[in-house]
């Protein structure tokens, strides 16, 4: 399966195993979605389990939240993760804090679904990576995947999770692996061990990392499209890298991070979102504090510019292989 | 060629009709008398009811008596209850607005004058219904017989708190009694109500949702994404604005009601409006009913306008006299609630003053008791749930970071 394909299959099992699983969002009843992932869930579950919603970021995520109270298990759909900010006070008010203010009564047990990343040529508003401002809210779960094989394991652990669930899912991976080499040609998922996809269901814990790489030198940590940049990176600078997934960036698999850190005694960060307040700088004083004694050198991170998202310019913003290889190098040689 | 324009643009602030100091004025508001304003059946369509929007239904009348079509005809037990709870909620907050005085916790907020409103809702709706309430419905749990202890652990934030210290005072929440937990962020809650309604539809279920909604908060974004969500979906809610006049300090006018109803809002979205006089309990009592049997029999949603008038300052830190005349409440043309019921169920020979007078000390004596209990736990910061409790229900499980950070504070 490629990652579409995978997502869609998540849904569709647990909206088969629960009736109180449903979908909706812009385009994504009738339509399937504009990526397709919910294709085919009205046909088979019916109008009123997988339909279209009205152009209404704050209304989805409200409606949402609205039915997670009553008892059901809402999967909903943000088109472009460019365009959750509407329902960013209905996230950040209302779904991250129901548990805790009600001292337990009312619980949001929601799935915001939303295509998100660049790499793309989406320009300013089909590309952003904005998980550090759903990583700062108290009672927010963030989960990225970077596989055919994560996103339905986490898909379906995130639809099951009795809190709310951000599931950010990197459009660039939809069709296959990207490595930011871009004038190379992509290949599809299907050559991909990662892409051998169970039909039926199974779940993968939320707050694990995956290693993708292990390695002895240097620890990349790295989520959705960068784990394969980092990767390829790592190649490209001879670097005998340990490239983390870490799948989900609240909770955070902390022990997996110290461990692979201590180990190495370096650290680089790698994420498309802009520098400063990036989740990047969260792990980089994590480690700092975690692992002081252990570091020979000082923890670089490679990220996008402190600019919009630009369109012409894609590939001097988009963090890719060689950049991450400069900053293996660099940190290699002890120095910057 | 540019187009010269006849005079000057002009940027028009709507202002109210008197400022500190001047004489109240309601002579711009048009009320249609008791009686006059006609029943359209539930099934009425929208389209073919589009008036009730700016009409005002009425069933009580100067003389206190019971005319027209949308009397509810209700048994004078159900009144004297309903009275009873209005009497409770509004000694109630002069009990809790006097122990903010006294530096027994740090907020407080009253309904005065609109008690009517969640009191006769509180009754009607089933508790297995939900209420999306905003903080002035507190006669909505009242009515519906919650501890008032409860509510006073809460707004002292003790270690009886249900909510647990965790929340501002008045920001109730109970689940058992169908009142959602209150959230500061305004008009957050009535989308929600509106995807509640929806499970319940979704479901095949004989529940029913209810949200509240200031004027001023029908400005916010929630409240149109919400009535779109009602009408596309046929939801079964009922989304009540009540139109107190003020906001904080801006009147409604600054909300967009200068030229139009709260109700009209209603109509573009093809949704059925009423218009209510919100301190007349039994005009309030028969268009909730109205409202509820369109949503229990799939008919839709319903918006209502209760048109009533905020007695009180907005809240403890509020101070009225600065932005508007200081006698307005007692002018209001529609009276008070209370005095209102009062006055209907003595002509009814349901009722006298003497036991009005009666009724009114029970309240102060049944909030004294329950303030004596609660006290007794602890006014704020005289006692609080554990701290350890700060860090606990964030998530389902804490995870490591929380678990660190409660270690860290040594709890």
């Amino acid at each position: 399966m490629n990652m579409i394909q995978a997502l869609n299959s998540a849904i569709d099992v647990k909206m088969s195993e629960d009736p109180n699983v449903l979908s909706f969002g812009e385009d994504a009843g009738y339509f399937g979605g504009v990526f397709r992932v919910t294709d085919h869930l009205q046909k088979k579950h019916g109008l009123t389990r997988s339909f279209d919603a009205p152009i209404s970021e704050c209304g989805i995520v409200a409606a949402a939240i609205g039915m997670g109270a009553y008892g059901l298990r809402p999967v909903v759909e943000i088109q472009f993760a460019d365009y959750i900010y509407p329902a960013y006070d209905q996230i950040v008010s209302e779904a991250a804090k129901l548990r805790y203010r009600s001292g337990g009564q009312f619980t949001s047990p929601i799935t915001v679904r939303s295509p998100y990343g660049g790499g793309i040529f989406g320009g300013q508003t089909h590309s952003q990576s904005p998980e550090s401002l759903f990583t700062h809210i108290a009672g927010l779960k963030v989960v990225i995947p970077s596989n055919p094989y994560d996103a339905k394991g986490l898909l379906t652990a995130a639809i099951e999770d009795d809190d709310p669930v951000i599931f950010f899912e990197p459009k660039r991976l939809y069709n296959g692996p990207f490595d930011g080499w871009h004038e190379k040609p992509v290949s599809p998922w299907k050559a991909q061990e990662l892409a051998q996809v169970p039909t039926g269901k199974y779940a993968l814990p939320i707050g694990k990392a995956r290693i993708m790489k292990e390695g002895a030198d240097v620890t990349i940590l790295a989520w959705g499209t960068m784990v394969w940049v980092s990767l390829a990176g790592a190649e490209h600078a001879g670097v005998d890298a340990e490239v983390i997934d870490l799948r989900t960036l609240v909770p955070l698999d902390i022990e997996a991070i110290e461990a692979s850190v201590k180990k190495t005694g370096r650290c680089v960060i790698v994420h498309e979102a802009p520098k400063t307040s990036g989740y990047g700088a969260e792990l980089s004083a994590l480690v700092q504090e975690r692992c002081f004694y252990h570091l020979e050198a000082p923890i670089a991170r490679v990220t996008g510019w402190d600019t919009p998202y630009p369109h012409a310019f894609e590939w001097e913003y988009f963090p890719g292989p060689e950049r991450v290889a400069t900053a293996l190098k660099a940190v290699m040689s002890g120095g910057r | 060629m540019k187009k010269p324009n006849t005079q000057p643009l002009s940027l028009r602030v709507p202002e109210p009709s008197g400022r500190p100091g001047d004489a109240p004025d309601f002579s711009h508001l048009q009320f249609d008398p008791a009686g006059s304003v006609d029943r359209p059946a539930v099934s009425t369509t929208p389209f073919e009811m589009r008036d009730h929007a700016f009409k005002l239904v009425r069933v009580l009348d100067d003389d206190g008596k019971a005319v027209g079509p949308w009397n509810p005809m209700l048994d004078a037990e159900t009144l004297r209850r309903g009275l009873k709870a209005m009497i409770l909620t509004r000694a109630f907050d002069d009990r809790m607005h006097r122990a903010h005085r006294q530096g027994k916790t740090s907020f407080y907020m009253k309904c005065t004058g609109e008690e009517a409103i969640a009191v006769a809702q509180g009754m009607i709706l089933n508790r297995e219904d939900m209420g999306f309430p905003t903080y002035r419905q507190q006669g909505l749990l009242i009515a519906r017989g919650y501890p008032l202890v409860e509510m006073m652990n809460q707004i002292y934030s003790n270690a009886s708190d249900p909510i647990k210290g965790r929340q501002l005072p008045i920001m109730y929440s109970s689940k058992e009694y169908g009142f959602f937990t209150i959230s500061g962020n305004l008009g957050t809650q009535v989308p929600q109500a509106v995807g509640w309604a929806m499970a319940s539809a979704y479901k095949g279920d004989d529940k029913i949702a209810i949200s509240w909604i200031g004027d001023g908060a029908t400005a916010e974004g929630d409240f149109h994404n919400a009535l779109t969500f009602a009408a596309v979906y046929r939801a079964p809610v009922i989304l009540n604005v009540v139109n107190n006049q003020w906001a904080i300090s801006s009147f409604m006018g600054i909300a967009g009601g200068l030229e139009t109803t709260f109700a009209s809002k209603a109509i573009g979205y093809g949704l059925p409006a009423l218009r209510v006089d919100g301190n007349d309990f039994l005009a309030v009592w028969a268009a909730t009913q109205w409202a509820e049997e369109r949503a229990r029999t799939n008919q839709g949603a319903t918006v209502i306008e209760l048109f009533t008038y905020r007695g009180a300052p907005h809240s403890t830190s509020d101070d009225p006299s600065r932005y508007r005349p200081g006698d307005e409440h007692e002018k209001w043309p529609l009276g008070d609630p209370i005095a209102r019921l009062k006055q209907h169920l003595i002509a009814l020979g349901e009722w006298s003053d003497e036991q009005q007078t009666a009724a009114e000390a029970e309240a102060v004596e049944q909030v004294r008791a329950a303030g004596k209990e609660s006290e007794a736990i602890g006014t704020l910061g005289q006692s609080r749930p554990s701290v350890k409790t700060m860090f606990e229900e964030v998530f389902a499980t804490e995870d490591w970071r929380l678990v660190e950070q409660r270690r860290e504070v040594g709890v």
